[in-house]
């Protein structure tokens, strides 16, 4: 029996001044699933994750997010917004910061009730950090923020979690040990993680989507994806360096890459990608004819 | 200084200094840590408006002024909210307008003789006990609206996009929060003057904020700070014959800075 998607865009435009930032995007995700939303800056990924939450509106198309207009899935809906707009010397607790995650209908009066504490506590514990609780938010550094960040999305026990660039300011390894925590905390919840870096997109991914003005969305990375990110261009591309290490994290052959993004402009027949596995403990074996 | 204490204007400007103290100290963490020093600047000096309007119309000036303030910070909200550019260029305007149509109407007010420097620099020491009541419930009002709605304000002041985007009614509060600026104002005020409220609003809590851990924390840090820099300069200004206002905001600088140096000498 079909079940409605936790998710549901249709033919949505959307403009900040007279450019569509988005046009015509449609978008649909089943309840469980893990969407990777990929694009360039700019290409309007953010804009997108708005219009989920309901701070945006459409100017074109419809956007329902658990069989709901976005204003009113909000209690079930937790959010880790980009880590680029926080105050460097502000004066909190990291217990604190979760217990910003409470439902709106709980007390927000001064003073948490001690459930909520132990309810914020245990989230801390999920998420390695419950050792800091009564650390300031500012002496940790940027993974140990984004962790709390994470938990604070967790208190509110969401449905759907909806990320955006999780991985920005966080170094390499940092990211390696995010994605970790996030295979296991998401179990069962549906998720959809912006970010600009196809290769920190790569844990529990069921989903991909690529944005840039408009989407384009399936279960594998294809050509027409890597088009719509990065456009035509030659073999002298600074690009290329990013292409072959794509290549090695999503097992596609970096001359299949180039030749789909190329300047020749041939395109091999789609028969020949590969899906690739999105779980980065499963190493994904050559299937086959390779384009070398 | 005993017999200071005993005298009833002089207890009545303690008083006012601490009811003063409270807002001072909770409303002006809440400017210090969402960056609005100089939104709080521009209410400030709007309030000199209400202090026109009140002697021009011979109405209470406590009163009026208050109106007249919690009017401009309405505006204020509405012309500001959400936007991150250009803001300085209205509360620059709102700072001059409110101050010239203070001292218009002041120069219109028929037999006017009031001491325009009461109002810029402080008359503490001539609070009237009316006064003193209408501080108190003003104080009330504040500390009830931070306390039923802390978690809000907290949200708001450390994200306020993750606010909005979990239910949080940002522009309610935004415009609320304002609102408690033009009243935390208006009762310094009376303490310090218009032209030395910032330094009020904003010495106590920023030096809370070098040893406290939450908001909570650094807004009763404030209040002490607060009550301590009145009290202290309240008392130079009777020994050594001083401006109150100045005396009090001196007392606050010079604190101030000896933390700040002490705190480099530390670090070195």
């Amino acid at each position: 029996m079909p079940t409605n998607p936790a998710i549901r865009l249709q033919n949505v435009c959307f403009a900040y001044n007279r450019e569509d930032v988005l046009h015509d995007v449609s978008l649909s995700l089943d309840s469980g699933a893990f969407l990777a939303v990929i694009g360039p800056n700019g290409g309007g990924k953010t804009t997108l994750v708005k219009l989920m939450l309901g701070l945006l509106k459409p100017r074109h198309g419809s956007v329902e997010i658990l069989g709901h207009a976005p204003c009113l899935s909000v209690p079930c809906v937790g959010y880790v917004p980009q880590y680029t707009a926080f105050d460097p010397e502000f004066p909190i607790t990291v217990l604190e910061v979760v217990l910003l995650g409470l439902k709106r209908k709980h007390s927000r009066r001064l003073g948490a009730a001690r459930h909520h504490t132990e309810r914020a506590l245990e989230v801390l514990a999920k998420v390695d950090m419950k050792r800091f609780a009564h650390r300031r938010f500012d002496e940790l550094s940027g993974g140990q923020r984004q962790r709390v960040l994470i938990g604070r999305a967790l208190m509110s026990e969401p449905d759907l979690l909806l990320f955006d660039e999780p991985t920005a300011n966080i170094d390499p390894n940092g990211k390696l040990c995010l994605f970790d925590l996030l295979k296991d905390l998401c179990k069962g919840l549906t998720v959809v993680m912006v970010s600009h870096d196809l290769i920190s997109a790569s844990a529990g991914i069921t989903d991909v989507a690529v944005v840039n003005r408009t989407l384009i969305q399936g279960r594998e990375i294809t050509p027409d994806m890597l088009e719509l990110i990065y456009g035509v261009h030659d073999s002298t591309c600074p690009l290329d360096g990013y292409l072959k290490s794509l290549s090695q994290v999503f097992d596609t052959p970096e001359s299949l890459l180039l030749a789909q993004t190329g300047k020749s402009g041939n395109r091999a027949p789609k028969s020949q990608h590969r899906r690739r596995s999105f779980d980065p403990h499963v190493r994904n074996e050559p299937q086959g004819g390779s384009n070398d | 200084m005993i017999e200071a204490l005993s005298m009833s204007f002089f207890q009545n400007a303690l008083l006012a200094g601490a009811l003063a103290s409270i807002a001072c100290g909770v409303i002006g963490s809440l400017v210090v840590v969402n960056r609005h020093v100089f939104l709080a600047g521009g209410v400030a000096h709007a309030a000199y408006g209400g202090v026109g309007l009140a002697f021009f119309f011979s109405l209470p000036v406590l009163p009026c002024t208050i109106a007249f303030t919690v009017l401009a910070a309405l505006i204020t909200a509405h012309a500001t909210f959400g936007r991150k550019e250009r803001t300085d260029s209205f509360i620059g305007v709102l700072w001059a307008s409110g101050m010239a149509l203070g001292i218009m109407l002041l120069n219109l007010t028929p037999g006017y003789n009031v001491d325009l420097m009461s109002y810029l620099f402080g008359s503490i020491l001539t609070v009237p006990r009316t006064d003193l009541t209408i501080m108190l419930v003003l104080d009330v009002a504040v500390l009830s609206t931070v306390y039923f709605w802390y978690g809000d304000f907290l949200s708001l002041s450390f994200d306020i996009e993750y606010a909005r985007a979990s239910g949080v009614p940002v522009k309610t509060l935004y415009t609320l929060m304002l609102v408690m600026v033009a009243v935390a104002v208006v009762l310094v005020i009376q303490v310090v003057g218009l032209i030395l409220v910032i330094a009020l609003l904003t010495i106590p809590p920023m030096l809370a904020e070098m040893g406290a851990r939450s908001l909570s924390r650094v807004m009763i840090f404030s209040v002490l700070y607060c009550l301590a820099f009145c009290m202290v300069g309240l008392m130079a200004a009777y020994h050594f014959d001083l401006s109150s206002g100045a005396a009090i905001i001196t007392v606050a600088s010079l604190s101030f800075f000896a933390t700040k140096s002490i705190q480099k000498i530390r670090r070195s």
